[in-house]
């Protein structure tokens, strides 16, 4: 078996656009569910509406790259919004089922034959990518990053998506240390206390739904650059995948959704190229390679619940949060 | 706490703040209107299903006075305190603090116009420090702000001065040492304690406290007892509920006694013992029941009786 290049494969997903756009994904979370606890089970949603927002005004409405991107974060704020104004005013878990549902409704708008001029339907949507490219400063080549050699527009995408990522980390952090991070964790910890404390809960609430929509947006922009947009990844695996990522670094944490997004993509690629391999080479006879491309979400699946049994408050949570959760 | 200190407040006579309501003693009675009230409340009415949880015709809380809210369970006390807040929407009434009206008024706006309140079962906010808590109360923040929240120039000052403010507070409160301890490692009494703290943090005209001595061990009861009346001394006006009566006889000016959703009397506390109605209200309710869970209060009560004749 080769296992250079399958750690060498591994390795790269530490810094793949992919997993920085689902660590966006999780930082979204992690304001929404971490700090403020939301429970938004629709981030798929989020992301779907940032993705065709941007796919959708650069093929359809020719616009720029820049604008696109605009469109797609505005098409996630309406959503955040069309969500919070009815059940935020209400019980926690009203919020879970209606983005869920939400969510998947955004997903079969996109996949209806009905609007498949404009959202190309099942098939998806690609070649948005032109003015994005375009504005590409690196010229044109191949790059060795490390032990991995990638093309400019790879290496664009990847300074572009960790600078998202970066600037993300330092707006949470900034935020959680100031006065309005102390009214969204209390109002995590129980929202009732700080309404008779004279904050408006509702509109820190709304707020901090549109800023955690917003990063799933952008997760979702970054998410297809590399590839095309599919109605078929925006599934609510998505949003189980990516709060995954958020207990598996810790919900109430700047750097957990980062380190959690790297480390499912590494495992979930160390588990696959594994299994592959070893499918191939004649050592699971019991198994076809079908079987083998799914087996690594069963592998990842029990780490994950390794990591949570053993280390219940994330990588980066502090164990003094925990102590006192059964009280 | 030390011994001393306990003591020099158990034995200190709290001044009673006397002569609350337009009339003489005989005029003692439900809805009697107040020299200078604080809250007027007319006509409030609140069922739940087919049960009238509230039905309170008129009732005004005097200024800077502490008012008791007595009465058995299930007498709409708690009821009540959540519709003067804004927790709760009353069927019918109208009720204002300071003469502006608080009908469909939010609770937090309530709370910002200088109506704070506590609750029956303490909100600590776990997860956070006491100190966190504590910040958490004072009003007007700046960096409450979204934009202004990322630049902390725009705020650091106004933090500091509110937790030199807090400190103070909680120097008062005795748990200064806790400051920087999650609130859920605190006691139930300690709690509490944060609780009041945290609503002074707002500056409030009246401070409306829901069962403060619920569960809070006897050493905490005096600390307790003696920030309650610090408050009235401060200009403060406070609203409790309470089941105690010792206590209520200790420390309120004024007792409002309610009963199946109705106030069924007032007066000073000595007035308001001797009442036959309360007496019904008490003992009544608890005709037919099994009496072990309010033994208590019926004792203290009948003491508190034998005391008056």
């Amino acid at each position: 078996m080769d296992w250079g290049s399958l750690f060498t494969n591994a390795a790269y997903e530490i810094i793949s656009p992919t997993t920085a756009a689902y660590a966006l994904a999780a930082m979204g979370l992690a304001v929404h569910f971490g700090y403020t606890g939301l429970l938004n089970f629709g981030q798929a949603g989020f992301m779907a509406v940032g993705a065709y927002g941007f796919a959708i005004s650069t093929l359809t409405f020719g616009f720029p790259w820049w604008a696109a991107l605009l469109t797609g974060i505005a098409a996630s704020v309406v959503l955040a919004l069309i969500l919070g104004i009815p059940t935020l005013r209400l019980r926690a878990d009203y919020l879970a089922i209606v983005t869920i549902a939400a969510a998947e409704i955004v997903r079969l708008l996109f996949t209806t034959n009905t609007f498949a001029a404009v959202t190309g339907s099942a098939a998806g949507l690609s070649g948005y990518k032109t003015s994005w490219q375009a504005m590409n400063p690196i010229p044109a080549g191949n790059y060795n990053i490390g032990p991995w050699v990638r093309d400019h527009n790879e290496v664009w995408l990847l300074i572009v998506a960790w600078g998202l990522v970066g600037l993300a980390a330092l707006l949470i952090w900034l935020l959680m240390r100031s006065p309005w991070g102390r009214v969204i964790k209390g109002i995590r910890e129980d929202e009732d206390a700080v309404r008779a404390l004279g904050k408006n809960v509702y509109s820190y609430k709304m707020q901090s739904l549109v800023l955690g929509g917003a990063m799933g947006a952008f997760a979702g922009m970054v998410f297809v650059l590399p590839r095309s947009v599919q109605p078929g990844n925006f599934q609510p695996t998505l949003t189980f995948f990516i709060y995954a990522i958020l207990l598996l670094g810790g919900a109430a944490t700047i750097f957990g959704p980062i380190i959690g997004s790297m480390i499912f993509w590494t495992l979930l690629s160390i588990f696959s190229g594994f299994t592959a391999r070893a499918v191939e080479i004649g050592w699971l006879p019991f198994m076809t390679s079908l079987q083998a491309g799914q087996v690594r979400f069963i592998l990842v699946g029990i780490a994950l619940m390794v990591i949570v049994i053993y280390r219940p408050q994330g990588i980066f949570g502090s164990k003094k949060e925990l102590a006192f959760v059964k009280q | 706490m030390s011994n001393s200190d306990m003591q020099t407040k158990t034995t200190a006579k709290p001044v009673k703040a006397t002569d609350l309501h337009v009339g003489g003693p005989e005029d003692m009675l439900p809805g009697v209107p107040k020299r200078d009230p604080i809250v007027v409340a007319t006509n409030i009415t609140r069922t739940f299903g087919g049960l009238k949880a509230v039905d309170v015709e008129s009732l005004q809380i005097p200024r800077n006075a502490i008012t008791a809210l007595i009465g058995p369970n299930g007498a709409g006390k708690t009821t009540l305190f959540n519709l003067l807040t804004g927790f709760d929407k009353p069927d019918t009434g109208d009720w204002a603090l300071n003469g502006k009206s608080l009908k469909g008024v939010p609770a937090f706006k309530v709370a910002r116009m200088g109506q704070v309140r506590t609750f029956q079962l303490t909100k600590a906010l776990g997860m956070m420090t006491v100190m966190d808590n504590m910040l958490l109360g004072a009003q007007n923040q700046t960096g409450e702000g979204f934009f202004q929240a990322i630049i902390p120039s725009m705020w650091r000052k106004q933090e500091d001065d509110i937790t030199e403010r807090a400190l103070d507070l909680l120097e008062r409160f005795k748990l200064v040492k806790l400051k920087d301890d999650y609130a859920a490692s605190l006691s139930g009494g300690q709690r509490k304690l944060l609780e009041m703290a945290r609503a002074l943090m707002c500056r409030p005209e009246l401070v409306m406290l829901d069962e403060p001595m619920a569960g809070v061990n006897p050493a905490l009861t005096q600390s307790l007892l003696s920030h309650i009346i610090d408050l009235k001394s401060e200009g403060m006006t406070v609203l409790f509920v309470e089941h105690d009566m010792q206590m209520v006889k200790h420390i309120a000016d004024w007792v409002v006694v309610m009963a199946e959703g109705r106030v069924v009397a007032e007066g000073d506390p000595k007035t308001v013992m001797r009442n036959q109605a309360v007496i019904d209200a008490y003992l009544g309710s608890n005709h037919g029941k099994d009496l072990g869970t309010d033994t208590d209060t019926v004792n203290t009560m009948k003491e508190l009786l034998d005391d008056q004749r």
